[in-house]
């Protein structure tokens, strides 16, 4: 029951990343992209009706995540507290810019709220991916279950160093490149040829990037390799990352557009699930000692409180699927603006 | 002032208190909405059409700003209250859990389909979009009070062997008797604040003399809603509520009433102020044994008193209680005054004739507001000093190593924001209401 429940909670957070992702990536680069209102107005009917569903995977993610592992969720959430509250204001102002730019016709407010998507979305995406290499790289959890790191630090350990900031950045490529593969698919037109350019400039910084970052991770977590190498079930993760650049390569000169954003997604999943299975049990690795490490047979609720959740969770998520099913479907086509 | 303490809880109370502004609207429109297009198709009258497409604005306004401010509630449980979430985790995930994957989902699909997918749906189908986007909302607030009924009167939960709360009767928990009457209250409360809100909107469109047809549906459509759920709203659900708080938590009940000595034939404060200092209720105005029979069903009935009770497990913002409590039952039985009296003048045909009632409509706008407002005052000071009543303490569920410097500069972060979201989104309201309804044939499409 607990490596089922890592498992959901693992595939929930990494389907938010899939899904918000691209919304998210097409937020940063809205400035980029589209260069005349009808442009802008074209990315938000491709984006506007999803990003509000998207981002709540988040949520149930993270609910899930309460419910099957509360040690590890009060844990997390109170030594990350600086870093969340941002992403929380990060939030905010990204679903107010979506949901409020076009109530009001003047061109200064709708310049604000682009910029504020802009400035949110970036922001976000840089959060995130430091996140993901705090919890590779391990926090300083001591025998109190808990633990405090400063933002940064010119000295000691922080939540933002060179190692965290690069998986950041990286983050940030990996979500810009998703980004503009899901607007290259869903717009036609001048728009069309410029995504997909800035889509190939992003896919020719991702590669190195993320090359540099495995290896970097691989030096900062041997104990990551060592787990991976004895879980062969894990191993096909690793080969759909490895598959997954030369691919993105190669469907690149394709005409296709769906392709590679799919490509793209499996990608993101992947690689996230690759990281998850490496460091199954641990949910935070503790930097001062391995006794102090959350890991997930300790962190979860009682056998009984896993099993009513699962035995819920197995409606709802075929309902959450197949409401998605309906709404993307309902979307189909290339995004129209919606007329003023 | 470096009492963490305090700051992880005002800022819990601020966040709180300002994301339910907008659900309390969003939940009573949802059903307003439903009633509106339900109405249109059964009549055929594009009027009905009209109104609710200009109430769907409002709606997906008011919905993004509550989404927004939802999000840091969820979060702060691990940030703040760590500790809370390490020990009830096991419990209250299982709800926290369920709106995500039940309501959440739900709401947030079907809001785009309903925003955006009028005309390619068809009416039927919109019809269908809204009722479903009505549950979700409706589905959600079910969740989060059977999370705070936990917090106000556990069930359904064992102490495993490391002092953590662990699931132990999942239908016990999740259909608590108090988290049904407590969202029934609730949700006849969220019904008050949309129905007043629409008919302080037709009141103005009335007194300024424009969209004459939309003011005067709009009127009999809220005072119509607002009497209903007034009534409702006092009795049964209100009355049951009072009776939960007298059986399981009496010292909070004596606290709502400022009853510092207990008694047979204990009489109801209408007015009056509570002097913590002499233990006593300074200039009252007061019902005899009127509260022996509230709370008991006799007026023989002993009600026990604050110093009954031992000093710790008291709440300890007596004044903060007794008003919160007194500006409720207030405000509630004001508005049900009005509600009748505009719903007689309604019946009669007669609504928009006298400027003087359509004046008292459109300024009682915030009344509900303030009323759902310093209900939910009531239920969670009134809570104190337990975060789980009887199990722990509040001051017992905080992150132990967020500092008060941590807090207060989120607080600020916070106050910040929600103060720029306020004013945009009360100009872009004004904005909508200036705008008014507008017939199908002038705007096409143009929602949101």
């Amino acid at each position: 029951m607990v490596m089922l429940w890592y498992a959901i909670v693992s595939v929930m957070l990494a389907i938010y990343v899939v899904l918000d992702g691209f919304d998210l990536g097409a937020g940063a680069l809205h400035r980029v992209l589209a260069r005349t209102e009808a442009e802008r107005q074209t990315l938000f009917a491709a984006t506007g009706p999803l990003w509000d569903g998207n981002e709540v995977w988040l949520i149930a993610g993270g609910g899930a995540l309460f419910c099957a592992f509360p040690t590890a969720y009060a844990a997390g959430f109170s030594g990350f507290y600086l870093p969340l509250m941002l992403v929380l204001w990060l939030l905010i102002g990204r679903g107010l810019a979506m949901e409020l730019r076009n109530h009001h016709g003047n061109p200064l407010w709708r310049q604000f709220w682009d910029t504020i998507l802009v400035v949110s979305c970036v922001l976000v995406s840089v959060v995130l991916g430091a996140a993901i290499g705090n919890v590779i790289r391990g926090v300083p959890l001591d025998e109190s279950g808990s633990f405090h790191l400063p933002l940064f630090s010119s000295t000691g350990d922080a939540v933002l160093d060179l190692y965290t900031v690069s998986t950041g950045v990286l983050a940030l490529l990996m979500l810009a490149h998703h980004g503009a593969r899901f607007v290259a698919w869903k717009v036609d037109g001048p728009l069309h040829r410029r995504t997909r350019k800035v889509a190939r400039i992003l896919l020719y910084a991702l590669v190195p990037a993320l090359l540099a970052v495995t290896a970097a991770t691989v030096l900062e977590q041997p104990e990551m390799v060592g787990a991976m190498a004895v879980r062969a079930w894990a191993w096909p993760l690793v080969g759909v990352v490895v598959l997954s650049l030369p691919a993105l390569l190669w469907l690149d000169r394709s005409v296709h557009d769906l392709p590679a954003f799919l490509v793209s997604g499996a990608l993101i999943v992947a690689l996230l699930a690759a990281t998850a299975a490496a460091n199954f049990p641990l949910m935070l690795r503790s930097t001062i000692a391995h006794k102090y490490d959350v890991e997930a047979f300790s962190a979860a609720a009682s056998v009984h409180g896993l099993r009513a959740a699962f035995a819920w969770w197995c409606i709802g998520m075929p309902l959450a699927t197949a409401y998605f099913v309906f709404l993307f479907r309902s979307l189909r086509g290339k995004a129209r603006p919606h007329r003023e | 002032m470096s009492d963490a303490l305090f700051w992880h809880r005002l800022q819990f109370a601020f966040t709180v208190t300002y994301h339910y502004l907008f659900p309390q609207l969003t939940m009573g429109l949802a059903l307003l909405i439903v009633i509106l297009k339900v109405q249109a198709m059964r009549t055929g009258d594009a009027r009905y059409e009209d109104a609710s497409r200009f109430w769907a604005k409002i709606f997906g306004l008011t919905f993004a700003v509550g989404v927004v401010t939802g999000i840091p509630l969820e979060f702060q449980f691990g940030t703040n209250w760590s500790r809370f979430s390490r020990i009830s985790g096991g419990v209250i995930g299982q709800t926290l859990g369920m709106e995500g994957m039940f309501a959440f989902f739900l709401e947030s699909t079907t809001l785009g389909l309903f925003l955006y997918g009028a005309k390619k749906l068809g009416a039927r189908a919109h019809l269908a979009v809204a009722i479903l986007l009505w549950l979700g909302s409706w589905l959600s607030g079910y969740f989060i009070i059977a999370t705070n009924a936990f917090m106000q009167h556990p069930t359904g939960y064992s102490v495993a062997a490391n002092g953590t709360l662990q699931l132990a009767d999942f239908w016990a928990f999740v259909l608590n008797r108090w988290a049904l009457w407590e969202y029934l209250h609730n949700m006849c409360a969220a019904v008050v604040t949309g129905s007043f809100v629409v008919a302080a909107t037709a009141a103005y469109w009335a007194l300024s003399g424009e969209h004459a047809e939309q003011a005067k549906l709009n009127l009999h459509l809220g005072v119509g809603a607002a009497l209903i759920a007034c009534v409702l709203q006092i009795f049964p659900t209100g009355d049951r509520q009072g009776k939960l708080v007298a059986d399981h938590q009496p010292v909070a009940l004596a606290s709502m009433e400022g009853l510092y000595h207990g008694s047979a034939r204990a009489p109801l404060a209408l007015i009056g102020q509570p002097d913590s200092s002499r233990r006593e209720l300074e200039n009252p105005i007061v019902v005899p044994a009127a509260l022996s029979f509230l709370a008991y069903g006799t007026f023989g009935s002993t009600v026990r008193g604050i110093d009954d009770f031992p000093a710790d497990e008291r709440p300890e913002n007596i004044e903060l209680l007794y008003y919160a409590y007194h500006v409720m039952v207030g405000l509630g039985t004001l508005l049900l005054a009005l509600a009748f009296f505009a719903a007689v003048q309604a019946w009669r045909q007669r609504i928009t004739e006298s400027r003087v009632l359509l004046w008292i409509l459109m300024l009682t706008a915030p009344l509900p507001y303030i009323a759902n407002t310093a209900g939910w005052i009531t239920a969670e000071v009134g809570r104190q000093p337990w975060l789980i009543y009887g199990l722990l303490r509040t001051s017992e569920g905080t992150s132990p190593k967020v500092t008060a410097g941590d807090t207060i500069f989120t607080l600020l972060g916070f106050c910040g924001l929600y103060l720029v979201v306020g004013l945009t989104y009360l100009y872009l309201f004004g904005r909508e209401v200036a705008h008014g309804p507008t017939p199908r044939a002038s705007a096409p499409a143009e929602v949101a």
